[in-house]
């Protein structure tokens, strides 16, 4: 991982209401155009990681009491969150959080707030809606009345509209079907190509993360344990039976599509 | 019963009324933005009604340059109040916010009486004076005047909520700060544009009470009136304070016509209690009613 991070994360601990030390010298970076995974149990660390980065831990009391945050070389400490998203990091938290008595435009509109400040940047809510064409469908009605997979697919159109250079993305596979996270999956890959958007994806999924990611980082109790490209965490022994949930040989079958579509993003660039 | 006078009595009562609805606007405005309890509300009213009788009588300006300029005096009292008092306090226990706005407002009382003196005053007349007439039924033109004043101003509101890009914001914030945050809103911001517009509200809603009724030190027991106004509503619901506004001006006129003034009160809070068994947001609201 050679060359410059978009985001670069040196040596991070958190603590929560000045009692609960979360994060314990955690360093990640994020390469410019690539999608980065970051796996872990329940409770590891990983969304606290990501509103580290996106500022929004200080809403919950937390903070990071050492290491260094940069996001395009800027150390994030002095920025409002609503300034990091102006500058281009965009942070789709977990569990969605749409706002469920707007509509679906209103949802939208709500992000073209993102664009304050940048000359030239008009919103383009087609973009969003020629990715994920069933919320064209859907714009004149309430966010709260979409299915899970709908709201997901607006918390990620809401990121698009702000045209981001990075996006951190966190558990977007959470309660869905099978099915349509790898219609989803499929989607953020091409989001990635297409936009030239850069990902740092948190996932407890971690067979759909490899089909996108090309990097990963394995977390337990707030710092990183095991981290490489995808193709070797994949021949990685633990990695194989605790988060692959594979015992012996048999090769990971499912996700074909998407790591097709992965591969032909690497010969387009 | 004589149709004509209870149809006077009605009239006068949602009169009154929209102007309870207006300043329910104000509350409500605060109360989405920042989830602030601003008991304040009647006394920031009644600055209203000061600040234009220091301009108009004090500084001798037309009464049409001291209406804006008071309207612009309360917006800049609430930007003061929201970064000064109610921001470093955000996040901080309910009660505690709420007991700083009742703090807030009987210094303002203070201020005043200290000012003015504690007798009521009568504020120059600039409202027009030919009777109207809706049928048969004869109302009061100052009355009349406030009610169109405030229809205006709440419709105003209304479509900013609906179909504005601030609307959204305002919406956003209220729904879910973090998410707000997170979308780029400024949320900060958000919340000094809602104490700004909703004190400005409430001080023209002072110059059209003392227009009508005169002013005094006291004339922050309106805010009481408001306070039941937007429990009805719902606090988080700016139709629910326009309901709830004619609804209670209207019930108080009756009930003060028909059973004496000192019901007016009883009947108001039997209503209220009423209500709330039955429905605890409110008739609009969303959100449950904190409990204080
Ligand atoms: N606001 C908070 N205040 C106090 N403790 C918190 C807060 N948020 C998270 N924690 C604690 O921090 C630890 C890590 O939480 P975090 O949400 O970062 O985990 P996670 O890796 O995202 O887990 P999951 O996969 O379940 O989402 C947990 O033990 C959690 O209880
Ligand atoms: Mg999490």
């Amino acid at each position: 991982m050679a060359g410059t991070a978009l985001l670069d994360v040196n040596n991070v601990e958190v603590v929560y209401n000045r009692t609960v030390q979360v994060l314990r010298g955690l360093s990640l970076r994020v390469p410019e155009g690539e999608i980065v995974a970051l796996l872990g149990s329940n409770g590891a660390g990983k969304s606290t990681l990501l509103k580290a980065v996106s500022n929004l831990l200080s809403l919950e009391d937390g903070d990071v009491t050492a290491g260094a945050i940069r996001f395009r070389g800027d150390d994030i400490a002095s920025l409002t969150p609503h300034g990091l998203v102006r500058r281009g990091l965009f942070h789709v938290m977990e569990g969605r959080r749409i706002f469920e008595d707007l509509t679906v435009e209103e949802n939208l509109t709500a992000a073209t707030f993102a664009l304050t400040g940048r000359d030239g940047a008009s919103p383009d809510f087609d973009l969003v809606y020629s990715y994920f064409p069933r919320l064209h469908e859907r714009r004149k009605g309430l966010a709260g009345y979409l299915s899970g997979g709908e709201q997901q697919m607006l918390a990620i159109g809401r990121a698009l509209i702000a045209r981001p250079s990075l996006i951190l993305l966190d558990e977007p596979s959470l309660g869905l079907a099978p099915k349509l996270v790898e219609e989803i999956f499929g989607i953020i890959a091409r989001i990635n190509a297409e936009q030239r958007v850069s990902m740092l994806l948190v996932e407890q999924n971690a067979a759909v993360a490899f089909a996108v990611a090309s990097y990963g980082y394995i977390l337990e109790m707030g710092k990183v344990v095991i981290d490489g490209p995808v193709e070797k965490l994949m021949r990685d022994q633990d990695v194989r039976e605790f988060y692959l949930g594979l015992g012996g040989a048999g090769a990971e079958r499912s996700y074909r599509d998407i790591k097709h579509y992965k591969r032909r993003k690497r010969w387009l660039s | 019963m004589d149709m004509l006078f209870l149809a006077e009595v009605a009239l006068a009562g949602l009169g009154a009324g929209a102007l309870y609805a207006l300043t329910g606007v104000a509350f409500v405005l605060i109360y989405k933005a920042t989830r602030v309890v601003n008991l304040a509300i009647g006394e920031i009213l009644m600055l209203g009604g000061y600040a234009f009788l220091g301009f108009a009588a004090g500084l001798g300006l037309s009464p049409w340059i001291a209406l804006p300029l008071a309207i612009a005096a309360g917006g800049v009292f609430g930007w003061v109040v929201e970064r000064s008092l109610i921001r470093p306090m955000l996040g901080e226990n309910p009660i505690s916010v709420f007991m700083v706005t009742i703090g807030l407002g009987s210094i303002l009382a203070g201020a005043v009486q200290l000012a003015w003196g504690a007798d009521p005053l009568r504020l120059p007349e600039f409202l027009p004076g030919t009777p109207i007439f809706i049928g048969d039924a004869y109302l009061a033109p100052k009355v009349a005047f406030g009610f169109a004043a405030a229809a205006v101003v709440i419709g105003l509101f209304l479509a900013l909520f609906r179909f504005s890009r601030g609307g959204v914001a305002l919406k956003a914030t209220a729904a879910d700060q973090g998410a707000a945050y997170s979308v780029g809103i400024d949320v900060p911001r958000v919340f000094s544009i809602a104490w700004i517009l909703a004190c400005a509200t409430a001080a023209g809603a002072g110059v059209l009470v003392g227009a009508i009724g005169g002013i005094s030190p006291t004339m922050g027991v309106f805010g009481l009136s408001v306070l039941v106004v937007v429990i009805i509503g719902g606090l988080d619901s700016l139709a629910g304070a326009l309901v709830g506004g004619l609804l209670i001006g209207l019930v108080e006129a009756l009930a003060g016509t028909f059973l004496g003034g000192e019901f007016k009160l009883v009947v108001t809070f039997a209503l209220l209690l009423v209500l709330l068994m039955v429905r605890p947001y409110g008739l609009f609201g969303t959100h449950e009613i904190e409990r204080l």
